[in-house]
């Protein structure tokens, strides 16, 4: 473990250098462009490449190619491009591939304010594709926590057999901080399960207890089937009510039942408070010390900051929250969190208080937008 | 049985042979392509040059895509227009592998057209083989890049405003490495090609003129299967060494089949020192 000074997109980079990366594809888009330029001169020299592809459509496939050829991938972005990714996103979930989708957010719709951070894209990240499907969304705020949760979300990637969305933000990625990097050894990297059986055995869609098919990949005398259609075990297309029942079970229950493992929350004084604010990514950078600063003069007000958005750990939320009187989510959007921890938060009476801002909020303007509720 | 003998073909040892019958209709070109295609990749294994457990079949969706159903190789059934950028994918992530790609001209130069342009540009390693039947037939019969002028489609009833795409043209214009032609009348030479594709580096592209009596039959009033080959074979004509300017597909002038471009460029992972 050694201290640096680095980006938060640069921190992005190195986690996933550390997490084994191999294969980047991406497209130049503000605020992520630099991700891939820093990628593009260091990953060489791991034994990985970095391809600059004709779109983002072309970049987030090619990542779930390369993810079936035997490697880690992945590619970044910002809500335009990311967009574009919607239909390849839909083909990892359905083929079970193992990708990390960084979406750096910035303003929008359309090309909004290419570089300015907003929160506005957050159920993009959960809901962008078609299809009936729960992936995994994580959302750093800090240049440490990009690190830490880039290699967070290669393992859940590997773990689950899952595309992972890392969700940052125009203003974390390009803030210095200092921060602990690793050194190969410090940290567990997860590398897919393969298989055990030999090929003639192999079934390419069968699940493990953990409800994750082991992963055999292209050159491996596994005639192997990536399968974009409704598939059975086998790979083969089914159009029938029970075998998508069964494909569409799976896909959602198996992150649903690693949720232990996925999700994260961080508690601020918490227990003893009648009100607890929620907040996550760069808004709750300035959340927490709105709160401090809400304590010091008596206030009995928390802070809790989501980690992981998705899945929620509905009932950990609940047990941090339904003993505070009040809740009150801000976002810098206008309100899609506040959807969820509305319905988790009990008997609690949630507040919606947005900071809709495309500069980095604000001490007063959080201030006000916490106060006016406790 | 005398039946369960009949089952048995060369090819069988690279066919998913639980999954037959195929999806393709009684006439149609594409297994006549994947045949030849087949017996090209068989020859190249017995010479030693190729390991069967190293060939990628990728395809998009159509029913050319529908190939990967049925070969009993890695094989990966993707999305619309995308066979190309996840095989460079698995091309750069392993070099090691044989990636080819089979798709419709719809898949492959209607909705993928930006991805065949570039990974032409690039030189890319990876071998691309476009069944060309004028139509797109897997939904229904609308108009596909390669529809001639003035055809009736589904979605151009009153006559296709739009002069055909000539794919070979195109990909020959950038810096791809091989550019031919073939047709499902002449087997010999999707297979003659196919084998010497695969002996080649960089973007290797091959146009299959096929038949689709049961769509794009029905449109240009060749609905019979039989009738529709030998239309197609009549004017069909193989030249060894064919310019560009003859590669226009024109129905009433004839449709010239051959090799267009043979390069040895530098390919893509020559370039960047991988493989």
């Amino acid at each position: 473990m050694r201290r640096e000074f680095l980006s938060g997109n640069r921190a992005i980079a190195e986690a996933a250098i550390l997490s084994g990366l191999k294969f980047y594809a991406g497209y130049p888009i503000t605020p992520a462009s630099d991700l891939m330029e820093y990628l593009a001169e260091k990953l060489p020299s791991y034994g990985g490449i970095v391809v600059q592809f004709e779109d983002e459509i072309a970049s987030i496939n090619a990542a779930i190619g390369a993810s079936w050829a035997g490697v880690k991938a992945m590619t970044a972005t910002s809500g335009p491009g990311f967009s574009l990714m919607a239909e390849g996103v839909s083909l990892a979930v359905a083929t079970e591939t193992p990708v990390v989708v960084v979406d750096i957010m910035r303003a929008g719709p359309s090309t909004g304010i290419p570089t300015k951070a907003t929160q506005s894209d957050v159920y993009q990240a959960r809901w962008l594709a078609h299809g009936d499907y729960t992936i995994p969304v994580f959302a750093p705020w800090s240049v440490q926590d990009c690190y830490d949760m880039t290699i967070k979300s290669f393992n859940v990637a590997e773990k689950f057999r899952t595309p992972v969305v890392l969700l940052s933000d125009a203003n974390i990625a390009h803030m210095w901080e200092t921060l602990y990097v690793r050194e190969p050894g410090e940290v567990e990297i997860i590398e897919r399960k393969k298989p055990s059986v030999p090929p003639e055995e192999y079934r390419p869609y069968q699940p493990g207890l953990d409800l994750v098919p082991p992963m055999a990949v292209f050159g491996e005398g596994y005639k192997v089937i990536v399968e974009s259609l409704v598939h059975d075990e086998l790979g083969y297309y089914r159009q029938d009510s029970v075998t998508y029942r069964e494909m569409i079970a799976r896909l959602n229950e198996k992150i649903r039942r690693g949720v232990g493992y996925i999700y994260e929350q961080e508690e601020y004084w918490v227990e003893d408070s009648d009100a607890v604010v929620v907040a996550y990514g760069s808004t709750a950078r300035m959340v927490y010390p709105v709160v401090k600063a809400l304590r010091q003069k008596g206030a009995r007000v928390g802070f809790l900051r989501l980690k992981t958005l998705w899945p929620l750990d509905e009932e950990r939320l609940w047990r941090a929250l339904s003993r505070a009187g009040k809740v009150i989510v801000v976002e810098n959007n206008t309100g899609r969190v506040y959807l969820d921890v509305a319905r988790i938060a009990g008997s609690a009476r949630t507040f919606f208080s947005p900071v809709i801002t495309v500069d980095p909020p604000k001490f007063n303007e959080v201030m006000e937008a916490v106060a006016r509720w406790l | 049985m005398a039946l369960a003998k009949l089952t048995l073909h060369p090819l069988d040892k690279y066919l998913r042979t639980d999954r037959l019958p195929h999806i393709w209709c009684p006439g149609c070109g594409i297994g006549i392509a994947l045949g030849a295609m087949l017996r090209a990749i068989d020859r190249r294994i017995n010479e030693g040059k190729l390991d069967r457990n190293k060939v990628v079949f990728v395809t998009g969706i159509g029913c050319s895509a529908r190939v990967s159903f049925y070969v009993d190789f890695d094989s990966a059934h993707t999305l619309h227009g995308r066979a190309i950028p996840f095989a460079t994918g698995v091309k750069l992530a392993n070099p090691s592998l044989e990636v080819i790609v089979v798709g419709g001209d719809g898949d492959i130069a209607g909705i993928g057209g930006n991805h065949l342009l570039h990974a032409a540009k690039r030189n890319m390693d990876l071998f691309v083989v476009m069944i060309t039947n004028f139509v797109y037939a897997m939904t229904g019969g609308q108009l596909a890049p390669t529809t001639p002028l003035k055809v009736y489609t589904t979605t151009t009833p009153h006559g296709n405003p739009e002069p055909p795409l000539n794919v070979v043209k195109l990909v020959a214009s950038l810096n791809a490495n091989y550019v031919a032609r073939a047709s499902i009348t002449t087997p010999h030479y999707i297979e003659m090609f196919t084998y010497k594709a695969l002996g080649m580096r960089g973007f290797r592209f091959l146009e299959v003129i096929s038949t689709c009596p049961e769509v794009y039959g029905r449109h240009i009033g060749l609905r019979n299967p039989v009738t529709m080959f030998e239309e197609l074979k009549k004017r069909v004509k193989y030249k060894p060494n064919p310019v560009i300017d003859e590669s226009d597909i024109d129905w009433e002038k004839g449709i010239v089949i051959g090799e267009y471009v043979v390069r040895n460029n530098p390919s893509y992972l020559d370039l960047v020192k991988r493989g």
